[in-house]
């Protein structure tokens, strides 16, 4: 039976197991740390953590005043209200190129029946315009773990983690080994090339597992790093399967499938497909029939897939 | 590190500093040269009695930091740095020149003495508070000074890290409010009012202090009373006139984001080298 599990939940418990380790880590949040799972690191060491109040703009600059003065902060909220501190992070985070870690969690449609006004859809767009920026969007609870303990261990600026709420299948074993900035193929294939990120990652699984039936191979390639994104491996599926499929629970302008696109667009033209949300916002309901009704299933993937053939 | 407390001796470096404005802003044929005027006692005040730093090791762990929330206003603090050591004072005709360490808007990465990068308002007073916090956990004992424009605090970050700096008991930072009444649209009360602005303050929670932000002797008072202040912040509202030294640019908002004309720059030159004591 597959394990699943809410990326947040590793990230609380990753950020607990390396307070330990590093005294310098601190964590903040806006009103938000249950959800968020850093009240797992406030409980332990309440010194290093600070709850900034509904603040997120406060909460941003605060996290790279401490960064200047050494600290390796941790900021947390949820993506759509850390996104409101778009130009906070542009001016005070990335121009100053501080090791500000903003790891928000609730991303995508997932989030489900709080509706269009807390599901962000476009978080991975604007984090990814900045300069410095480094965007990561982990597949599952593993990988999450391997993130977290990555950016303690690899200090160059900003980072943006894309984090959910929802129990994922888990796609990776326990001799996974992240790397930052490489894609991680997860399945063999020849015909088309199926990119994902995040809870889509599964859905990919599953997708390759429905077209296989129809005798389509499709390599999946988990592209948990978005920037900087993996050109070689984009352009090395374009040449070998000559058909992509991107998939993200997030819009289709500025995600993932912008960023193969233009990979694509400049290196190894070839047709591909985005799955996405349609440059709509989303609205109140269960996630899964959320992800149905806003085409980001495995079966909305495998047409995508076939309609290149 | 430079030390001078004596009044008449920082009142001939006022003097200069303010040509040092002028002639970088006219060098560079453009910048604010009204709100960094405005701003000059207080960060002298600052750099030249009241905080400890390094020009060797700008990046000192142990140093007072002084984060310029109004980044406009970098040719008051430009001057200053390269008049205390950490450049050579050449650098500031450089100003807002492609390649050089002197931006528009000030930049931690590149001008040596810089603590924060500021240019977008109300974001100076969080960034404090981060260094604040920093210092209280490492038991440090530097302190962080930080100065916002009085339009700034029309930002709402500003009330956000206004409720945080008291939450957290942090004495070891003190916000100054260089109250010049102006902003790019004209006075803050035409523009939006922000007045009662020390009650706002006291409101708040923070220990409160009003001072003329050109007399040496008050802001010292001040600036002592913040660093015996304990358990809370202190903010000092300073009562200062925005293009203060050149009788034609005082209490002018056009001069808040351009510099002079060669004309204008004369008749500047002759006012402040020849000073009406």
């Amino acid at each position: 039976m597959t394990v699943t599990a809410a990326t947040r939940d590793a990230y609380g418990a990753a950020l607990e197991e390396i307070g330990g380790r590093y005294p310098e880590v601190v964590v903040l949040d806006a009103d938000l740390s249950e959800s968020t799972r850093t009240y797992k690191f406030a409980k332990k060491y309440p010194d290093r953590f600070f709850q900034m109040g509904i603040s997120e703009q406060d909460m941003v600059c605060t996290a790279a005043g401490l960064a200047s003065a050494g600290k390796m902060p941790f900021a947390s909220s949820f993506a759509i209200f850390g996104s409101r501190a778009w130009e906070q992070i542009r001016n005070m985070v990335c121009r100053a190129n501080l090791n500000v870690n903003l790891c928000f969690s609730h991303a995508g449609i997932s989030v489900g029946e709080d509706g269009a006004s807390a599901q962000a859809l476009e978080d991975i767009a604007i984090t990814r315009a900045l300069p410095r920026m480094r965007v990561f969007v982990p597949a599952d609870d593993i990988e999450t773990t391997q993130v977290i303990n990555y950016l303690v261990a690899h200090r160059d600026g900003p980072a943006y983690v894309r984090l959910g709420r929802a129990k994922v299948p888990r796609v990776h074993d326990e001799k996974y080994q992240f790397r930052a900035g490489r894609a991680d193929k997860l399945r063999e294939g020849k015909d088309a090339t199926i990119i994902a990120c995040g809870i889509m990652v599964a859905a990919a699984l599953d997708a390759a597992d429905l077209l296989e039936k129809e005798g389509v191979k499709a390599v999946v390639l988990n592209m948990s790093t978005i920037k900087p994104i993996d050109a070689e491996a984009i352009a090395a599926a374009s040449r070998a399967t000559g058909r992509i499929v991107t998939a993200e629970e997030h819009s289709i302008i500025g995600g993932l499938g912008s960023a193969v696109a233009e990979v694509l667009a400049e290196r190894a033209p070839c047709p591909m497909k985005r799955i996405g949300t349609q440059d709509v916002f989303g609205e109140s309901g269960a996630p899964d029939e959320l992800l149905r009704k806003y085409g980001l299933t495995k079966e909305n993937i495998a047409q995508a897939v076939r309609s290149l053939m | 590190m430079e030390r001078v407390t004596d009044i008449t001796q920082l009142k001939e470096i006022a003097r200069q500093v303010r040509l040092d404005i002028l002639e970088s802003t006219f060098a560079a044929g453009s910048g604010h040269p009204g709100g960094s005027m405005s701003a000059v006692e207080i960060v002298l005040a600052l750099y030249y009695r009241e905080m400890k730093y390094n020009p060797e090791e700008p990046h000192w762990a142990d140093r007072d930091r002084f984060i310029l929330s109004k980044g406009h206003a970098c040719p008051v603090l430009y001057s200053i740095l390269s008049r205390v050591g950490f450049f050579p004072h050449e650098e500031i005709l450089r100003f807002r020149k492609l390649g050089s360490i002197l931006q528009g808007h000030t930049d931690m990465l590149k001008t040596p003495g810089v603590d924060a990068s500021a240019g977008s308002l109300g974001m100076g007073l969080s960034f404090g508070n981060g260094v604040a916090l920093a210092g209280k956990l490492d038991r440090k004992d530097y302190r962080v000074f930080v100065m916002m424009g009085d339009g700034e605090v029309q930002e709402g970050e500003v009330w956000e890290a206004a409720m945080t700096a008291p939450h957290y008991n942090l004495d070891n930072l003190c916000a100054i409010l260089d109250h010049n009444e102006l902003q790019i649209d004209g006075f803050n009360y035409d523009v939006k009012d922000i007045e009662p602005i020390a009650d706002k303050w006291r409101a708040f929670c923070w220990n409160v202090l009003e001072v003329n932000g050109h007399d040496f002797g008050q802001i010292f008072a001040a600036l002592d009373e913040a660093r015996t202040t304990k358990g809370r912040p202190t903010i000092i509202i300073a009562h200062t006139v925005k293009g203060r030294g050149v009788s034609f640019m005082e209490r002018v908002a056009g001069f808040h984001g351009r510099c002079l004309t060669k004309d204008e720059m004369e008749l500047a030159r002759k006012e402040l080298e020849y000073p009406l004591m």
